[in-house]
């Protein structure tokens, strides 16, 4: 932190920033602060109350333009008008980065990374009718509990304000050493004496140097006022769906095989508990209690009467019963065979499932492969594979999924569903369990574990993630922002309990959130907006803890501002959520429009007011010069495209992904990133660990940027990935070391790797290659071009 | 005491429409505890879905009573109302239990803004057709102890239309103070005045 003196002079406020030959008529606003008391002085390096307008606004730079250095030229640099029917090159080298919000050094170094909270506008209007005139979405994708090192506060008592129960943040402003004022809502509090003594520095007397005022993602170790109960074990029940089909289909082995080899790493403690159940036309329940010699198998054939077989050991715990569980899922897929059982009573085992969890709560892992054909849940094939692009049938048949999602909730149990049929399985009513129990779903087309190996793959490599990823259980997460703006819709697998409260049975690091807010009052008399979002959980190792993440936006009141400001990514995502409500509402037809009039709109509203140049054309400000391309490939997505056939269930669950991934992934899917390898050069590249990391740049998604005789990667979440051969070539030392960089920044991934250069003709790989290619032009859809004339024809509307 | 078909409905209509009053304050209340969070929206929908039905058919069965009552004006002024309710019950989310309110959704603030709206306009509704049909209560009940007065004096003539001098509210009870009548309107002693028929 640097020393406080240079505040006690009269230095002009914004000398720290680099350019003190500003003029003094950009000093009007922080200028009365310059005569607070030398005492406060020395605690206003961690607040903002000094800096009421940290950056002057675009409208006075440009009246001052011209010998700038630092951050005001990036934000003219963003509002630069870009022609896009003229400018064919719009991707940035690297891939896109999140916009940093206009703020002073000190906040920017500790607000909140953009990978875990991330807003649509990185300036926030002032008010609702400057955010209508800007005509974007206002909005914020979090990620809360994504996998990182974060500080952990050990100390007794949880600082929160005292109306609005904000927990403290970097953001906060104490007032004097005794003092601080909530930065949500405004009170003023008391710091408790023992948050005067700071642990890290060992130092008495500077509350704004502890480790909670420091970080904006802490996490806190939650005392016994915030268990409703002691805290559950970690507890697992395995679905498993054994009928006919399922035996074709050749999954159990592999799943035995996998949970086999991560047993250990199940996350737990000594009290993790484990049980299984196998479903096909009856129910069958496994009593591996710790004196039995082999697992006993009980059989429930009552379907519409579901009872649970008067044992306790159906759920046991792990470490007393490993060898039981193991001598189980070695025998299970040969127990299953010789199966004739076509039914499947899904709903009935479902409900089993939940009477067996209801006293502890944890998670229920089911894998279903056909549709449900049996006792309470049963659904009828509403697909016509004739009418395959016909977006009929997108919500639940029934709600008897919903509602017992909704008991599971109550009870803390997280239902995650592993859908692998080849026929159609109404996806859009299965969903429903995993949607409202905080679960996540997957789903697998067309599996088989013969002629389907890519799936296999894909499969393996997903459950060892699953079964070894982090989870919290009997979670809640509270969003709080500053007063004036209030959140109205909630996007992804929770459920809303109140209006700012969510319920998630589990939570894992693979999932993530988004919000619409709307501006209530008037922001006028704050120059900072801030978000909080706290998630309350138990972790596997039985301890309850409050992951806390804090993001500070400034608020500005031009509309050029709000452009400069403006994540185009984050935008797209949020604009994908709200489409995929309305599709599910209304009709898929609607939501497709809404898109299309979410970029005539807002073109027209730079046009209309902050463009000065009346030229013809595309015109967007170079911070949004993506959006139209975005725009245009997510409406060639599989969940939100018509024309082609698409199935019903790839369709539904596509839309559950964009519900539900983090925005990296989701933009890795909508528009991945292509690489030519075959002329990477050192310009650039990075230098980690004695390896030469090459940076090849981005190239459009279109087959006129690919020749021949080159060799490209494509850069996409749901590909099988490719092995590359292993040659001395230093070409092949290049790859090797790009592609690895490539996979080691990202918790997992796959990459699509299409060698032109030896002409390999692999089938689907090069289809699906192709079919990234968004900006081309293809049987049911325009290019991009012709995407950007047709939004023009719409603007002179 | 009431005597006509006509006079029974709107008796009937007054105390189910009191019924109808008391739901919508019920709804409005209850979405005002889910915006302040002081119920769980599982709870709350569990004891809202039940009374969206039997409101629909309340107000159903006296549009039916009115019908047959041949009160063409009040089932006009009712129509729109069942139109909307026939609508709003289909364009329902799918459930398996009679309701219009799904706890996963209701919390969305359009949703519950809509629903707020809505118990707000239907008590404003619901009062007015109180009053009114309280209005209708008086007149068809003046109407046929006037029509029996009449006819008790003078037989020999012909159907006289005494409702257009009976109209004013405060008019109605002085002028059938004359006559004994068990209507608890007109409880306190009024001198009786003549009234003016018209002879011929």
């Amino acid at each position: 932190m640097p020393p406080s003196n240079d505040m006690s002079n009269q230095a002009p406020p914004y000398s720290s920033y680099g350019y003190p030959s500003m003029q003094p008529a950009y000093r009007q606003g922080p200028a009365s602060h310059t005569d607070s008391s030398p005492s406060q002085d020395l605690y206003s390096q961690s607040n903002y109350q000094q800096y009421s307008q940290p950056f002057p606004n675009l409208s006075q730079l440009s009246a001052a333009l011209g010998g700038l250095s630092g951050v005001p030229e990036l934000e003219v640099e963003s509002l630069r008008p870009v022609n896009l029917l003229q400018e064919r090159t719009l991707l940035p080298p690297r891939p896109l980065e999140a916009p940093e919000p206009n703020l002073t050094p000190d906040l920017k170094k500790v607000n909140c990374s953009p990978q875990t909270f991330r807003c649509t506008l990185t300036s926030i209007p002032q008010t609702q009718a400057l955010l209508n005139k800007a005509r974007l979405p206002l909005g914020l994708l979090l990620h809360p509990f994504r996998d990182l090192q974060l500080p952990v506060i050990t100390s007794n008592t949880i600082v929160r304000c005292r109306s609005c129960r904000t927990y403290i943040n970097p953001f906060v402003t104490f007032l004097d050493q005794r003092r601080w004022k909530c930065n949500l809502c405004y009170r003023v509090n008391d710091v408790p004496d023992e948050f005067m003594y700071n642990p890290v520095s060992r130092s008495y007397g500077e509350p704004h140097r502890r480790p909670e005022v420091q970080n904006s993602t802490v996490e806190f170790i939650a005392s016994s006022d915030y268990m409703l109960r002691p805290p559950q074990p970690a507890a697992y029940l395995f679905v498993l769906d054994v009928s006919h089909n399922a035996v074709e289909a050749g999954y159990l082995k592999y799943f035995c095989e996998s949970l086999l080899e991560n047993l250990d790493r199940l996350p737990g403690d000594t009290r993790t508990r484990v049980g299984f159940l196998t479903f096909d036309s009856t129910i069958h329940f496994y009593n591996l209690q710790e004196g039995l010699s082999q697992p006993q198998m009980l059989v429930v054939s009552d379907i519409d009467d579901v009872f649970i077989p008067s044992h306790d050991s159906l759920m046991v715990n792990l470490k007393e019963s490993k060898e039981l569980v193991q001598d189980l899922l070695n025998s299970l897929p040969a127990m299953f065979s010789q199966t004739r059982e076509t039914h499947s009573a899904l709903g009935p085992a479902l409900q089993a499932a939940f009477k067996l969890m209801s006293p502890t709560g944890g998670r229920v892992t089911v894998f279903q492969t056909q549709l449900p054909t049996l006792g309470a849940g049963l659904l009828q094939s509403r697909e016509d594979p004739n009418q395959r692009s016909s977006t009929k049938h997108l919500g639940p048949a029934t709600d008897f999924y919903k509602k017992l999602a909704l008991d599971c909730s109550g009870q803390q149990i997280g239902v995650d569903l592993f859908l692998l049929s080849s026929q159609y399985a109404d996806l859009s009513s299965l969903a429903c369990i995993s949607k409202y129990s905080a679960g996540s779903i997957f789903y697998y087309p067309s599996f088989h574990y013969i002629h389907n190996p890519a799936q296999l793959e894909k499969f393996q490599k997903d459950l060892e993630r699953y079964l070894s990823r982090k989870i919290g259980f009997e979670a809640v997460m509270r969003i709080r922002c500053t007063k004036g703006l209030s959140i109205h819709t909630f996007h992804g697998n929770f459920f809303v309990r109140s209006t700012d409260l969510l319920s998630l049975a589990n939570v894992n690091p693979d999932s993530a959130f988004a919000v619409q807010m709307s501006i209530e009052d008037s922001l006028a008399d704050s120059s900072l907006a801030c978000f909080q979002a706290a998630l309350l959980y138990t972790s596997s190792k039985g301890k309850r803890r409050i992951r806390v993440h804090t993001l500070c936006l400034p608020v500005v009141n031009q509309l050029s501002d709000v452009y400069a400001g403006a994540d185009v990514q984050a935008i797209t995502c949020l604009l994908a959520n709200m489409a995929i409500d309305r599709s599910i509402s209304s009709s898929l037809s609607d939501a497709r429009d809404a898109l299309i009039n979410a970029v005539v709109d807002f073109v027209n509203s730079y046009k209309s007011n902050v463009s000065s140049l009346q030229q013809s054309g595309l015109v967007c400000p170079s911070a949004m010069r993506l959006f139209p391309l975005y725009i245009h490939a997510l409406l060639k997505q599989k969940a939100l495209r018509t024309g082609t056939s698409t199935r019903l269930d790839e369709r539904v669950f596509a839309m559950c992904e964009f519900k539900t991934q983090p925005l990296q992934q989701l933009m890795r899917m909508v528009h991945p990133d292509l690489y030519r390898l075959d002329n990477m050069s050192d310009q650039g590249a990075l230098h980690l660990n004695d390896t030469v990391v090459p940076q090849p740049h981005l190239l459009h998604l279109s087959a006129e940027r690919l020749s021949r005789d080159g060799a490209f990667l494509m850069d996409c979440d749901d590909c099988e990935s490719t092995h590359i051969p292993e040659l001395e070539t230093t070409l092949s030392e290049r790859v090797r070391a790009f592609v690895d960089w490539l996979q080691d920044n990202r918790a997992f991934t796959c990459l699509l790797f299409v060698f032109l250069f030896f002409c390999r003709d692999d089938g689907s790989a090069k289809a699906t290659f192709f079919q990234q290619l968004v900006e081309d032009r293809s049987e049911s859809s325009s290019s991009y071009y012709e995407f950007l004339q047709h939004i023009e024809q719409q603007m002179s509307k | 005491m009431a005597f006509t078909f006509a006079a029974f409905c709107y008796m009937l209509a007054l105390l189910l429409t009191a019924a109808l009053i008391f739901f919508a304050i019920w709804h409005i209340i209850a979405f005002d505890e889910l915006k302040t969070d002081y119920k769980n929206p599982i709870d709350q929908c569990n004891t809202l879905n039940p009374l969206v039905l039997p409101e629909y058919l309340i107000h159903f069965f006296f549009c039916v009573m009115f019908f047959c009552a041949a009160e063409w004006l009040t089932l006009c002024l009712n129509l729109p109302l069942l139109a909307y309710h026939v609508w709003r019950y289909m364009s329902r989310p799918i459930m398996s239990c009679p309701g219009l309110y799904d706890p996963t959704t209701i919390m969305n603030a359009d949703i519950l803004a809509y629903c707020q709206k809505e118990g707000w306009c239907k008590l404003a509704f619901y009062l007015l057709s109180f009053f009114y049909y309280l209005y209708g209560y008086e007149t068809s009940f003046v109407i046929f102890w006037v029509r029996v007065w009449v006819q008790e004096r003078t037989p020999h003539i012909c159907q006289i239309r005494v409702s257009v001098i009976l109209i004013p509210f405060g008019g109605l009870d002085s002028s059938v103070g004359e006559i004994k009548s068990s209507s608890k309107y007109s409880s306190t002693t009024i001198k009786p005045k003549r009234i003016n028929i018209v002879r011929w």
